[in-house]
């Protein structure tokens, strides 16, 4: 077998129509995954930006304050009629507003519109009309909002101050069974429980755009800003901020708000445990069909079959982890050695493991054809001139073939994770939560929790764009969660691809120490 | 064995010299070879001087190179072959099943037709081999490198890029690291499967150069299309046809009175 030189076709340069349509060809395949990246990055990333709230004054003298969604032609035939978010979600009418373009009397921008981010009802927006101090002193007009910016200062600092007590102070303390450290954490509990009184209280009243009046007490604020007086630079970190808080926080809201770190966190984590098992067990099928067995009738038929094995629908690869691993594997290791907490399941349910194990059995093939390729590839020269110099079949194997196997595999373990990352069906059947805020790793032994629950991207896109309550309020978080597991995906692939780069100029070109 | 007694009484005998017994490095006896039902080698019988290059020619497909392969097993790897009669190195069977394959692989090296040098740095294709046995010092193993790369006349053009990549050099120099990484292992015979077929004529040169120096130490066995290079280079010549050895005799006679006339036909070109 020689390496033969890659040969392609070369089209006459401007002539043809078959140019034009190979080119116009590639030209629309980019262009139809620009447009996919362009749409999830300004849906999704535009959402963390603060935009302005219009307050509009509607005939009849009604007046609405909130932040434009979208246009769309009216209903019954004429004109436009607008979208507005205006929060509120607590009070009659709140939430969303549709407003026809002909019943607007008057747009404006004022600047001392607050919006309000809230744990439960989500968003609030109106006028600060007061604000009330934990010892119940009552700040009016023009002072409150200053008021209200300090008070969140000082909570922020108290917050961080119970962070680091609880961090670094309380548990240390709780692992130690001694004297002096019962005091101690005795000391340390009396002052969590300062900080937290002089957490508690105080709340402010907001007065929206109709006239209500709306309470918000402090410990169910997450944020407020006042939009239409930000400058550029505050946007921008306030930007930041929602970026990061998406990133870094837990979903709230039946996952119709709040971040998606569980989420990235059992991606990652599973594609990682997905990618450990198949390799080894797809690098050695490789092996024993190239290299091993006799290259006959039934080693064809394997690997005809290896290959089918690729095209199996994902879900039934999901009934089939369902059905062996969950429970038959699972149901046996629960009445071996998780007797005591039957009849509630530890292995014997969906979890960590088994998702793991069905998605490695889904890319296995991927990874076999692609390490046979680069196996097949090696010429016989090479294996000839190691057995030539008194290695053994399996020293020839380990020091010259599978080294320069090596790209080949990581090509295939590349492909791997590419289809598995962005796998959901079967993992809905074999381990993925709709919530599960406690990540599979943590401080308590054994560290990794295999047979725990996990949250997925993929399966939250589906959940925040289908289940949650209110659709319409999640969609730019479906947009900014199909973007993160896009980039996932790519830095996942990028990882493997500099390894792969790694391996071939150190095996292709340089030493080997 | 029937089938022996029937060749030393051919016509054709006279035509295969003989060697004494303590002079030839490999001694043939009555070896037959076949793929599956289709038969390469067909009842050999000869003896390879030691310290000489032997080299064989004949046309395509007449078995030369299968009966090189056979001399350090490497016909093992398939197996569809099926072999009848023995092949003696110094005495001892090959196929013996006591003999290691490793063992004899190093005592029996082999340099092929196009160069395969490893995806390595010049210094471990050296010593791939050396590294297998294990048991050597750093800097006994290192000694062995610069021996085997001064042997294979390679040592001035890389001494200074040892660490450089062995598929960094012409393919007249991976030809001569080629030979260099299975002198490292110290063999006593030399199989070389048309070395410079894949080379220039000035590479091709320095081969043949290195084949004549080498013999000093080794027993030299070349296959060969380039009759040219036999005569060049070989003390002894076999003419293979068709899996039968016809003529085996000095290379000066062989090339300029050849007893057969198969093999006359064949030197001066008349057949194809």
């Amino acid at each position: 077998m020689k390496a033969e030189p890659s040969r392609r076709l070369r089209l006459p340069r401007g002539e043809g129509a078959g140019a034009w349509l190979a080119a116009g060809s590639v030209a629309l395949s980019l262009l139809a995954l620009l447009a996919l990246l362009a749409l999830l990055t300004v849906r999704g990333l535009g959402h963390f930006w603060p935009s302005p709230v219009e307050l509009v004054e509607l005939e009849g003298g009604r007046q609405l304050a909130g932040e434009r969604v979208r246009e769309v032609p009216h209903a019954g035939g004429d004109g436009l009629e607008r979208l507005y978010r205006i929060g509120n979600q607590d009070l009659e009418g709140g939430r969303w507003a549709w407003v026809r373009l002909s019943a607007i009397e008057a747009v404006s921008h004022p600047a001392d519109l607050v919006v309000v981010e809230r744990r439960r009802w989500g968003q609030a927006i109106g006028r600060l009309s007061a604000f009330q101090g934990a010892s119940g002193e009552r700040i009016e007009g023009e002072a409150a909002w200053p008021a209200l910016e300090a008070r969140l200062a000082e909570l922020g600092t108290l917050r961080d101050a119970r962070d680091r007590l609880r961090e670094e102070v309380i548990l240390p303390l709780a692992g130690r069974n001694d004297e002096t450290a019962a005091r101690e954490l005795k000391a340390a509990h009396a002052r969590l429980r300062e900080l937290q009184s002089a957490m508690a209280g105080g709340r402010l009243i907001l007065a929206t755009a109709d006239g209500e009046g709306l309470a918000v007490p402090l410990e169910q604020l997450l944020g407020a800003r006042r939009p239409n007086a930000m400058s550029p630079l505050d946007k921008l970190v306030a930007w930041g901020e929602g970026v990061w808080r998406f990133l870094s926080e837990g979903p709230r809201a039946a996952n119709t708000a709040g971040g998606v770190w569980p989420a990235i966190f059992g991606t990652v984590l599973m594609v990682m445990l997905m990618s450990i098992l198949v390799t080894p067990f797809g690098v050695l099928a490789a092996i024993y069909l190239n290299e091993v067995a006799h290259q006959g009738r039934l080693t064809r038929l394997v690997r005809i079959a290896v290959r089918n094995l690729a095209g199996v629908p994902s879900i039934v690869y999901g009934v089939f982890g369902l059905g062996v691993f969950v429970y038959g594997i699972g149901g046996r290791l629960d009445s071996w050695f998780f007797e005591a907490s039957l009849p509630s399941p530890t292995f014997g349910t969906g979890g960590l493991l088994w998702a793991s194990l069905t998605l490695a059995l889904l890319t296995l093939p991927v990874v076999i054809v692609a390490t046979e390729e680069g196996l097949a590839r090696i010429p016989d020269q090479q294996r000839e001139g190691a057995l030539a110099l008194g290695a053994t079949r399996l020293e020839m194997l380990s020091r010259v073939v599978l080294p320069m196997a090596a790209p080949a595999m990581l090509t295939g373990v590349i492909l791997a994770v590419a289809r598995a990352a962005g796998e959901v069906a079967p993992l809905m059947l074999v381990g993925v939560a709709k919530l599960a805020p406690q990540v599979p790793v943590d401080g308590d032994f054994p560290f990794l929790h295999l047979e725990r629950k996990f949250m997925h991207l993929g399966y939250h896109i589906f959940d925040a764009a289908f289940h949650g309550g209110d659709v319409q309020a999640a969609m730019p978080l479906v947009y900014a969660t199909a973007l993160l597991l896009v980039l996932v995906i790519l830095v996942l692939n990028l990882t493997a691809i500099f390894l792969r780069h790694h391996l071939s100029t150190r095996h292709g070109a340089l030493t080997r120490r | 064995m029937p089938l022996v007694k029937e060749q030393r009484s051919s016509p054709d005998s006279a035509a295969i010299i003989d060697f004494p017994p303590e002079a030839s490095s490999l001694a043939i006896r009555g070896l037959s070879l076949a793929y599956g039902d289709k038969s390469a080698l067909n009842n050999l019988t000869l003896r390879v001087p030691r310290h000489r290059v032997t080299a064989f020619i004949g046309p395509s497909g007449c078995g030369k190179s299968t009966l090189l392969r056979v001399l350090n097993r490497l016909h093992d790897l398939n197996d569809e072959v099926v072999r009848e009669g023995e092949v003696m190195l110094e005495g001892e069977d090959i196929h013996a099943p006591e003999v290691s394959v490793a063992e004899l692989r190093r005592r029996v090296g082999m340099v092929f037709q196009s160069p395969n040098p490893f995806p390595m740095s010049i210094h471990d294709n050296v010593a791939f081999g050396l590294r297998l046995q294990g048991g050597l010092s750093k800097r006994k193993r290192d000694d062995i490198i610069e021996w085997a790369l001064r042997s294979a006349a390679l040592w001035d053009e890389v001494k200074d890029r040892l660490r450089a990549s062995a598929w960094s050099l012409s393919g007249g120099q991976q030809q001569r690291l080629v030979i260099a990484r299975t002198l490292a292992v110290g063999p006593e015979v030399l199989l070389l499967d048309e070395p410079a077929s894949a080379l220039d004529p000035i590479s091709t040169l320095k081969i043949e150069e290195l084949i004549r120096n080498l013999k000093s130490h080794l027993t030299l066995v070349l296959v060969t299309h380039n009759m040219q290079q036999a005569a060049r280079v070989s003390d002894y010549t076999a003419f293979l046809q068709q899996g039968e050895l016809v003529e085996y005799a000095p290379t000066d006679t062989l090339f300029t009175n050849p007893r057969l006339a198969r093999t006359e036909n064949y030197i001066t070109g008349r057949m194809a």
